[in-house]
């Protein structure tokens, strides 16, 4: 906290982990997506196939709906811009990126929430009933996955005093016995489950699904085609990315750069690929095993996933 | 399901997936649209089909003939799609959706027509619900012969799109 202000390095960080997470994340879904091919007998798309759907998708031509406001064109950028915002700021290849004074734990999931909010303007702007319907049940979701979320957050940051994100991180480096302590697994209990929610993953959505009436993630993207379509599969990606790189830099800190400088950034790199494909690879075998619940059951999911996150709090408080 | 019994599922048949042809053995070498290489997204329309192609697309994207491996997938939106894929006859009813479903494409897009109904109509030809071919309301870039055509010729097709 006392060195000067260094900004090429800075820059150098939040370059380095937004080009990780923009270029990381589509390819975590091909590897979401070839796990599942894989178990279910068949060879799959390459790894690299949401890449080349995204080149692709950039090279077409944007329809946009003649009815809809400046909101159908601004989801989609918010969506990335606060996607590339967290990508920069997160402790994701080292415990101190750029800003990392301000990278508020409580902050990045308003930012994160920001994106969800305004694809969610974004369907309802096209006036479609399938749009509408994808917005009110992703707004469901999102409005009991984020108290869960909140006072996961809450658990988190009591045995550390402080929700400073990177400050967390080097809290586990520094005190393992932190990351066992049992606040600490209730609480990450609860993130996961959010994660799976926030991300539109299996048991909360299925992201393969062809039937409307079944969707709510993909039912608000509907209308969006080429460049628009391109921004929302990779801003989604990188959200998946950054979700699981914070997860798992939570959960198992180590490898994280805690130097500046380019070679440790590498290993930072390389770390969080490693323990981020072992999550991915987790994400979709469990995935292969499990049904999508029932819309109605699903306040029950999050209601105990908040229930855990609560009794996180009160074990640190308890603890402390 | 236990997990157990889920694995064994998962391991006894073990990989399903028949061996792909090369591709020098297609007979179809040139890709109609450039942007569209390694990727190609298709939204289905049954345009008045007997269901026989449908159940042929479904075994293509299935675990034995896996033509997402190639590139192709289905999706929901003619919004996220760069090819239709219509079979049957065109119907009176159909047409004007057929139509609909086309515009609402992003360019550069493309027409496959899957099936001898959707080539001349087929046993269909002349019936008082019929509009014609698919070829009289959209331009087709691709014909897949058949009634109905097998997974393998479909998933050749797909293959003539992707380039892979």
């Amino acid at each position: 906290m006392t060195a000067p202000p260094d900004v090429a390095g800075a820059v150098l960080v939040a370059g380095a982990q937004i080009l990780v997470v923009g270029v990381g994340g589509p390819l975590l879904l091909g590897l979401m997506r070839k796990t599942r091919s894989r178990l279910e007998g068949r060879v799959g798309p390459p790894v690299r196939q949401p890449l080349l759907d995204v080149r692709k998708l950039f090279a077409k031509q944007r329809i946009r709906p003649q009815c809809g406001s400046w909101l159908f064109a601004a989801g989609p950028i918010v969506l990335i811009s606060t996607s590339v915002m967290v990508a920069g700021t997160a402790p994701l290849l080292t415990t101190r990126p750029a800003l990392g004074q301000s990278t508020d734990f409580f902050g990045v999931v308003f930012v994160l929430l920001l994106g969800s909010v305004f694809l969610a303007l974004a369907a309802l702007d096209t006036g479609t009933p399938f749009g509408g319907m994808g917005a009110s049940r992703a707004t469901t979701i999102g409005a009991l996955a984020e108290p869960a979320l909140l006072v996961a957050v809450l658990a988190f940051s009591i045995p550390a005093h402080t929700s400073n994100l990177p400050a967390l991180v080097r809290d586990g480096l520094s005190n393992p016995q932190v990351i066992a302590s049992p606040g600490r697994i209730l609480a990450l209990a609860a993130f996961v489950v959010v994660v799976l929610a926030e991300s539109g993953r299996l048991p909360v959505d299925n992201p393969s699904t062809h039937l409307e009436l079944t969707m709510i993630h993909e039912a608000m993207v509907l209308e969006h085609s080429g460049p628009d379509l391109a921004l929302v599969t990779v801003g989604e990606s990188m959200r998946l990315a950054l979700l699981l790189g914070l997860l798992v830099n939570l959960s198992v800190p180590w490898g994280i750069a805690t130097a500046s400088g380019m070679a440790s950034l590498v290993v930072g790199a390389v770390a969080l690929a490693a323990k981020v494909v072992l999550a991915g690879i987790a994400i979709a075998t469990f995935e292969v095993f499990t049904a999508k619940l029932r819309l109605f059951r699903l306040p029950e999911l999050l209601a105990g996933a908040f229930v855990l996150a609560l009794l996180g709090v009160v074990t640190a408080l308890v603890a402390r | 399901m236990s997990f157990w019994s889920g694995a064994r599922t998962i391991l006894r048949p073990g990989r399903v997936t028949e061996t792909a042809r090369r591709r020098s053995d297609l007979e179809q070498a040139r890709v109609p649209a450039s942007t569209l290489r390694g990727s190609v997204q298709l939204r289905h329309v049954d345009a008045g089909s007997c269901n026989g192609c449908e159940m042929e697309v479904v075994s293509a994207f299935g675990p034995v003939y896996d033509a997402e491996r190639f590139g192709a997938r289905l999706v929901a939106s003619p919004r996220h799609a760069d090819a239709l894929l219509v079979s049957g006859p065109v119907t009176r009813n159909m047409a004007r959706p057929l139509a609909k479903t086309f515009d609402a494409m992003p360019e550069p897009r493309l027409v496959v027509a899957l099936g001898d109904c959707a080539r001349d109509c087929g046993v269909f030809h002349g019936g008082y619900g019929v509009e014609g071919a698919v070829g009289d309301v959209l331009a087709v870039d691709v014909h897949v012969a058949g009634c109905p055509p097998s997974p393998g010729a479909i998933v050749d097709a797909l293959r003539g799109l992707t380039g892979r």
